[in-house]
């Protein structure tokens, strides 16, 4: 009985009394949610401002125009594709199958599992390159491929949690084992069960990914490759700053369209299947 | 029991040659740590049988299931089917059809892609494939819900796409783990009612694991009582309900009254009646034993004298079952319901054994009802 009236209290509150109890964290979260916009959108405003400008404070596409003419710049926007390139399939590779591997086979290892792979945020960007230099080939250390590997290992902590939510998400086990008594080896159930759903963990931990790397200057500094953010840096001793700052825009927008492209790939097949829930 | 297996078999069924395999499972050992979840597990499934593997949580159900389908590797024993010993083959290429506890469908596909998934997976064209899933689909009556995804459907309809999935690949067994129990109790009655139609039409080989006595004892042709990683009894749900082989069996399967007796020749001494004993061997002698009674084994007769009292009355309908205190023991029994508005609670009764004879166990701790 008392059960059934507590239920009843509920039942009969007035939406006007429940709402009043929302308003409170509502306005909260759009201040915050204000703040954090201004704080992040502000700098980028600024340079956008900053890069459609010439030396006069003049309204001018100059500084991007030139940008591919600048000395280094090609290279150094070719060099960070290739890396981001090499980076997500490497993880794809690595850690796809082992947050697998790990859920169905390793389920008492998932901590542990975890702990190491964040790790490589308590450890500083020196020891991680250190210690990779030591452990790889030569003919790896000479390539700039060594930065993919280290950029791998800078991003686990992303990547792994966000696939290790993904698998948790779903009932890996019984779809696997579904696949498999249908007749699905390993790489059939993996491919055509699994990943695919498993995409939006798998594209949301790319994205991470792919954006981490774009960004990152210490260890490709440190290895001595001139990737974007390092040849901006470089570029900034002797020149305007209007064509560095563009160029720091350019790379946020290539970035951007990048993962557009990637989440829109996820949204496409949402689409589809919400049309033909509605065609039902 | 409130339901027992339908004897009426449909016109197609009875006219099908089985075309399921048999099943021999032999010796089958498998522990997990410390605990042995088959401990020496045998079973002989004959091509086109339907069979139910019954017991608690825990006894080791699930696991034969999973070493029949290739899941789990046993540290010991042999699975045998159709005479091929399958021990080491993987579950891919055993050719065995399985609907689980859980939903398993694959959310990416809707449910055509979902029946066609083995198709796929057996390089069959993509219009034989289409077409064998609608038929499939057809089939469990889900035609008109082709092109739903997962979400779409039901808890039922999803078990249902699920059944023809299983049996779209013409498995050689069809393995069932548990798949009614996330139903609620109209669709599980319903869906049990197609799973054991569709089973005897094409009659196709079946193991079913439920902790269900009344859905082992509907659908099977032989339920297999099992526990702590043993078989108890393997017996048709008739046999297995009038003849239970061992105390557990008659303890898990129906209702059953403890009842402590001595045994003398043969004979026991139940309420001073004088029955033959089933179970009592050499081993008896001197041992303090329990009679196990089902509840329509006893009747009961209004008696001012009698050695029991009513204590409580419970109305199913055609039956009404009393529970009846003699000499502190307490018993069930079941009494047609136009036989007791005489039978107020307290009324002096006197109870007796109506069966030839009874199952008798070694007695418990103290005397308890099942």
């Amino acid at each position: 009985m008392a059960e059934e009236l507590a239920l009843e209290e509920v039942l009969n509150e007035s939406p006007v009394r429940r709402s009043g109890r929302r308003r409170r964290p509502s306005l909260w979260r759009t201040v915050v949610f204000l703040f954090a916009g201004l704080y992040f959108l502000l700098p980028i405003y600024a340079g956008m401002k900053f890069t459609l400008q010439d030396i006069h404070g003049h309204f001018s596409f100059g500084a991007i125009t030139s940008l591919p003419h600048v000395a280094g710049f090609a290279d150094a926007f070719w060099l960070s594709m290739r890396l981001a390139g090499a980076t997500l399939v490497i993880e794809a590779i690595l850690v796809v199958p082992t947050a697998i591997y790990v859920h169905l086979r390793l389920p008492r290892l998932r901590r542990l599992f975890e702990f190491i792979t964040i790790l490589p945020i308590v450890f500083p960007p020196i020891v991680l390159i250190l210690g990779l230099t030591r452990a790889a080939p030569l003919w790896i250390r000479a390539s700039p491929y060594m930065l993919s590997a280290e950029y791998v290992i800078l991003s686990l902590p992303f990547v792994y949690r966000s696939l290790d939510a993904g698998l948790s998400a779903i009932d890996l086990k019984t779809l696997t084992e579904a696949a498999r008594s249908l007749g699905g080896n390993w790489v059939k159930t993996v491919w055509r069960v699994i990943l695919p759903n498993l995409r939006p963990a798998l594209l949301s931990a790319l994205v991470l990914s792919m954006a981490l790397v774009l960004g990152e200057y210490t260890m490709a500094s440190l290895d001595l490759w001139t990737t974007i953010p390092v040849w901006i840096v470089q570029f900034q001793q002797g020149s305007n700053g209007h064509i560095q700052i563009a160029a720091s825009m350019m790379g946020l927008i290539v970035t951007w369209v990048l993962l557009t492209v990637i989440v829109s790939i996820d949204r496409t097949e949402a689409r589809r299947r919400k049309a033909t829930k509605a065609a039902l | 029991m409130t339901q027992m297996k339908e004897t009426t078999v449909t016109s197609s069924a009875s006219t099908t040659t089985p075309a399921g395999a048999g099943v021999d499972l032999v010796g089958l050992v498998r522990s997990y740590g410390r605990v042995r979840a088959l401990d020496g597990f045998s079973l002989t499934i004959k091509p086109g049988e339907f069979i139910a593997l019954l017991g608690p949580s825990g006894c080791g159900k699930t696991t034969a299931l999973r070493v029949l389908a290739g899941f789990e590797r046993p540290d010991g024993g042999r699975v045998i089917v159709d005479g091929a010993d399958l021990s080491n083959v993987s579950a891919q290429k055993r050719d065995m059809g399985m609907v689980f506890q859980s939903y398993s469908l694959f959310p990416n596909m809707n449910a055509l892609h979902n029946v066609a998934f083995g198709l796929r997976m057996r390089r069959q064209s993509s219009r034989d494939r289409n077409t064998k899933a609608r038929e499939l689909l057809d089939l469990v009556g889900l035609s008109d819900q082709a092109q739903k995804y997962p979400h779409q459907m039901s808890g039922g309809q999803q078990q249902r796409v699920a059944l023809a999935r299983a049996l779209a690949i013409e498995p050689r067994v069809l393995l069932l783990d548990e798949p009614l129990s996330a139903l609620d109790a109209k669709v599980r009655a319903e869906l049990r009612d197609q799973i054991r139609s569709l089973q005897q039409r094409l009659a196709i080989t079946t193991v079913f694991v439920t902790h269900d006595q009344e859905e082992a004892l509907s659908m099977a042709d032989r339920v297999c009582v099992m526990s702590q990683g043993h078989i108890e009894q393997t017996a048709t749900p008739a046999e297995l309900y009038a003849r239970p082989a061992t105390a557990f069996v008659a303890q898990f399967v129906g209702v059953s009254s403890r009842v402590p007796v001595t045994v003398t020749a043969g004979q026991a001494d139940v309420f001073g009646q004088s029955v033959a004993a089933r179970g009592a061997d050499a081993h008896s002698v001197g041992v303090a034993l329990d009679a196990l009674l089902r509840p329509e084994e006893l009747a009961v007769m209004v008696d001012p004298a009698g050695k029991g009292f009513v204590t409580h009355k419970s109305f199913f309908g055609a039956t009404t079952r009393l529970i009846v205190q003699v000499e502190e023991v307490p018993v069930r029994v079941d009494v047609r319901s136009d036989l007791v508005a005489d039978m107020a609670l307290g009324t002096r009764v006197d109870v007796k054994v109506v069966t030839p004879d009874v199952l008798v166990a070694p007695r418990m701790a103290a005397p308890t009802e099942a």
